[in-house]
């Protein structure tokens, strides 16, 4: 029976790898070549240049601090969405009080608040980008009102326009858009979890904490350490880019003073507006490293056993 | 893909013996080789060169048809739909089409100049003409580096549409011409409309404070005290893209330093920025913070939300061009009798007299170097350049243009008024720094948003500002990634 297994298995990858090659393998090495050419994206003549782009951007400073803006993203990103939807999930499904028709319940209009969590999710990133640039407008945004409101007169920031602060306003954003999607994905991962785990803790008078940390999180650790990856990269790619592009200062997004500016932006930058493709793919391999080496340390740190129930 | 092929056909040839499956085999695993190999990938990177590059034939040359446009040559146009909006360009098309029943025009209009046209650049398939403007332009100092724009001095040696005895070239405003060329003779590209960039405000709210437009820096102090006391501030501008404040300071680093200061910044001259005039402005805007003239939140403000708070009569000033009359027309007030002012000096020590503005060409059309109907562009142009065309334009969206004159018998409206009358004070005093459209990326994002925008939100001291600034442009001094132009 094993002769023609491995014909068989390729018969039925040969069209997926194809297309996976071509589409997402291709274009990487494309890019990783084209980071050794003057290739300007305006007219197809180049020529090769050797390590030139490389030995450039290792001393080029907006680099460096679009390089620190994307780590700075990538690791605080999904720690905080991630514990934040976690708290949401587990309080929408396992953190209510005991009722007397189930044991086992979520807090009070919990799925109204599933509603409200998701909600974002329905949103186009360039809209919500939008809606905050208008909440954070200095001069007659939602924020800034509320704050006087309160009688907060004094402390009216610029929020977007400070450099201290604008990155951090982009963060909220980025978090704001998408802990609601993990809230969905984990509800779905805890109404996997076998409510008799849950009764059995109640019953050996486990509280609310304890519950959460002996069983919903080891019981939920697959589908976090995914959702980790995935808003790892999220940080580091098209949502990150999309927000501080459309929200921050500056011609093209990343300021004041270069204080958003985010890899993926700066690669836009330099291919779009200052005509240098080439480098542009050079910074671009250097967000390919990034990316794998977060890749490679989540699988690595949060490699578990795996448990079956 | 010409490699691969190419190889395998030579293998081919060259190994009769080999059995089909062997041959397949071979060019599989040669194919795995050779993929990553140079060749094949500039042909991808190259793709499209196959058919351009292929102008259509010229046109007869008559005394109607100067530029031997093709009568049935297609002609595509891309216009940026921007401030000016695409009316005047489709007028304009209107009269081609007439001229040349033949001829099938694509016409369209797009926001995003280069996402739209940057990849049909690389292909090499560009449009016959466009107006590369907006906050998508694409860099103007590098399409003239990639040799990617035609020469339009026959455009500028054709007679012109109104007077066959005068060129296009006599018949346009003072500097147009010069504002096109970036290194030596050729023209890369013709500015159509007229910019007139200073300080612009409410002359109703100036007469409402009792003041007239101040000319040296004590008066704008005391203005602006003024204004605020009665709950206006002084300032306002784009926060969020602070590259509008040179509008005004410009001008006035050469109205106290003369005009020679520019000059040595747009070479990109070590310690051009160090000059005393440079540090002298610099400290005068300064004041406007430290005084609190500047209004609350604005360095968080876009330009559309700064002129809106300035329409609104928040505040008193804008550093702006002559676009802001048809741009911030829906929030303006009727009464708001818009006027604009060259900028205030220091005072009577100043090397140039009050009323030095800048005043330059704005909204770049270029016919790309690889258009298939080269001459259909320029004529598409010529045509735009005469009377008709040009008075339309400046009777529907209030700006001048790049012909000089076109301004008898339409009524104008009090922000183009005061823009001529302004331009009219000025005479020979029009400055028109050319750091704006030779190195973007420096001027907007570095000088812009990096120096001035900090160092008017109060973050950086002028001194700091300064010497980021001179920092920045010694850097794109010696960056031999971009092209660097010199004044002539």
């Amino acid at each position: 029976m094993q002769h023609g297994k491995y014909r068989f298995i390729v018969g039925f990858l040969a069209a997926p790898l194809t297309i996976y090659g071509l589409f997402v393998v291709w274009p990487f090495i494309q890019s990783i070549y084209y980071s050794f050419t003057d290739w300007s994206g305006l007219s197809p003549e180049f020529k090769m240049v050797g390590f030139k782009n490389f030995t450039r951007m290792l001393d080029d400073e907006v680099f460096w601090k679009s390089f620190q803006h994307s780590v700075l993203f990538v690791v605080l990103l999904p720690l905080v969405t991630l514990t934040l939807a976690l708290f949401f999930a587990f309080m929408l499904n396992v953190g209510g009080r005991r009722r007397k028709s189930a044991a086992i319940a979520g807090v009070r209009g919990s799925s109204f608040y599933k509603v409200v969590y998701f909600f974002p999710q329905v949103l186009s990133i360039a809209i919500v980008a939008l809606l905050f640039q208008f909440a954070y407008n200095p001069n007659s945004g939602a924020l800034n009102s509320g704050l006087k409101l309160i009688g907060l007169d004094n402390v009216q920031p610029d929020w977007l326009g400070d450099p201290d602060l604008a990155l951090w306003c982009v963060f909220a954003v980025l978090v704001w858009s998408t802990v609601g999607f993990f809230v969905v994905l984990f509800s779905a991962g805890m109404a996997s979890i076998p409510r008799d785990y849950y009764e059995a803790a109640l019953l050996d008078g486990a509280n609310r904490i304890t519950t959460f940390f002996r069983i919903t999180l080891p019981l939920l650790w697959d589908t976090v350490q995914s959702g980790w990856a995935y808003m790892g990269i999220l940080a580091l790619g098209a949502e990150s880019f999309a927000v501080v592009q459309i929200m921050t200062v500056g011609p093209n997004g990343g300021g004041p003073d270069y204080s958003t500016t985010v890899l993926p932006l700066y690669v836009y930058q330099k291919a779009f507006r200052d005509g240098q493709a080439a480098y542009a793919t050079t910074i671009g391999v250097a967000l390919l490293v990034v990316t794998l080496l977060f890749v490679a340390i989540v699988m690595k740190l949060g490699r578990r056993e795996r448990l079956e129930y | 893909m010409g490699s691969t092929t190419a190889e395998n056909t030579g293998y081919d040839n060259g190994s009769a013996g080999v059995g089909r499956r062997d041959l397949i085999k071979r060019s599989v695993a040669l194919g795995l080789i050779s993929v990553p190999t140079m060749s094949f990938l500039s042909a991808c990177a190259s793709g499209g060169d196959g058919d351009s590059g292929e102008k259509v034939e010229k046109g007869e040359k008559t005394a109607e048809n100067p530029l031997a446009v093709n009568e049935s040559a297609p002609l595509e146009i891309v216009i940026f739909d921007g401030g000016f909006g695409t009316k005047y360009a489709e007028d304009a098309k209107a009269v081609y089409e007439k001229k040349f029943p033949d001829a099938k025009v694509k016409f369209s209009s797009t926001q995003k100049i280069q996402s739209v046209l940057q990849p049909r650049f690389n292909q090499g398939t560009p449009p016959d003409l466009i107006d590369n403007s907006g906050a998508e332009q694409m860099d103007m100092g590098v399409l003239v580096g990639q040799k990617q724009l035609a020469d339009l001095t026959p455009l500028l040696d054709a007679p012109s549409v109104d007077d066959p005895n005068k060129k296009v070239r006599d018949t346009l405003r003072p500097g147009i011409v010069e504002m096109g060329q970036f290194d030596g003779d050729p023209v890369w590209i013709m500015y159509y409309a007229y910019t007139v960039y200073g300080v612009w405000y409410s002359q109703k709210a100036l007469d409402s404070l009792d003041a007239a437009y101040p000319e040296t820096w004590d008066d704008m102090l005391a203005v602006c005290e003024k204004a605020k006391k009665k709950g206006m501030a002084g300032w306002t501008y784009a926060g969020k893209h602070p590259y509008y404040i040179p509008f005004s300071l410009y001008p006035m680093i050469a109205k106290v330093g003369g005009a020679e200061v520019l000059d040595a910044i747009d070479n990109l001259e070590p310690n051009a920025w160090k000059h005393p005039a440079v540090k002298t402005c610099f400290e005068a805007y300064y004041e406007l913070y430290k005084k609190g003239y500047i209004l609350d939140g604005t360095p968080g403000l876009d330009h559309i939300q700064s002129q809106t708070a300035w329409t609104e009569g928040k505040a008193l000033f804008i550093p702006n061009g002559s676009w802001v009359e048809n741009e911030a027309a829906k929030t303006m007030p009727a009464d708001f009798d818009l006027a604009v002012s060259a900028p205030s000096g220091i005072d009577s020590s100043d090397k140039m007299p009050f009323g030095t503005i800048w005043a330059s060409g704005g909204e770049p059309f270029v016919v790309p170097a690889k258009a298939k109907n080269p001459d259909g562009g320029m004529e598409q142009l010529r045509i735009m350049l005469g009377e008709d065309s040009s008075k339309n334009f400046t009777s529907s969206v209030k700006s001048l243009t790049a012909f000089n004159g076109g301004t008898d018998g339409i009524e104008l409206t009090p922000g183009l008024k005061s823009g001529v009358a302004a331009l009219e004070k000025a005479g020979d005093n029009v400055v028109n720094p050319r750091i704006q459209d030779w190195y973007v990326a420096l001027q907007k994002e570095k000088i812009g948003v990096g120096g001035l925008g900090e160092m008017m939100a109060g973050r950086l001291t002028p001194a700091e500002a300064i010497k980021k600034i001179q920092g920045y442009a010694d850097e794109a001094a010696k960056d031999d990634s971009i092209k660097h132009y010199k004044h002539q």
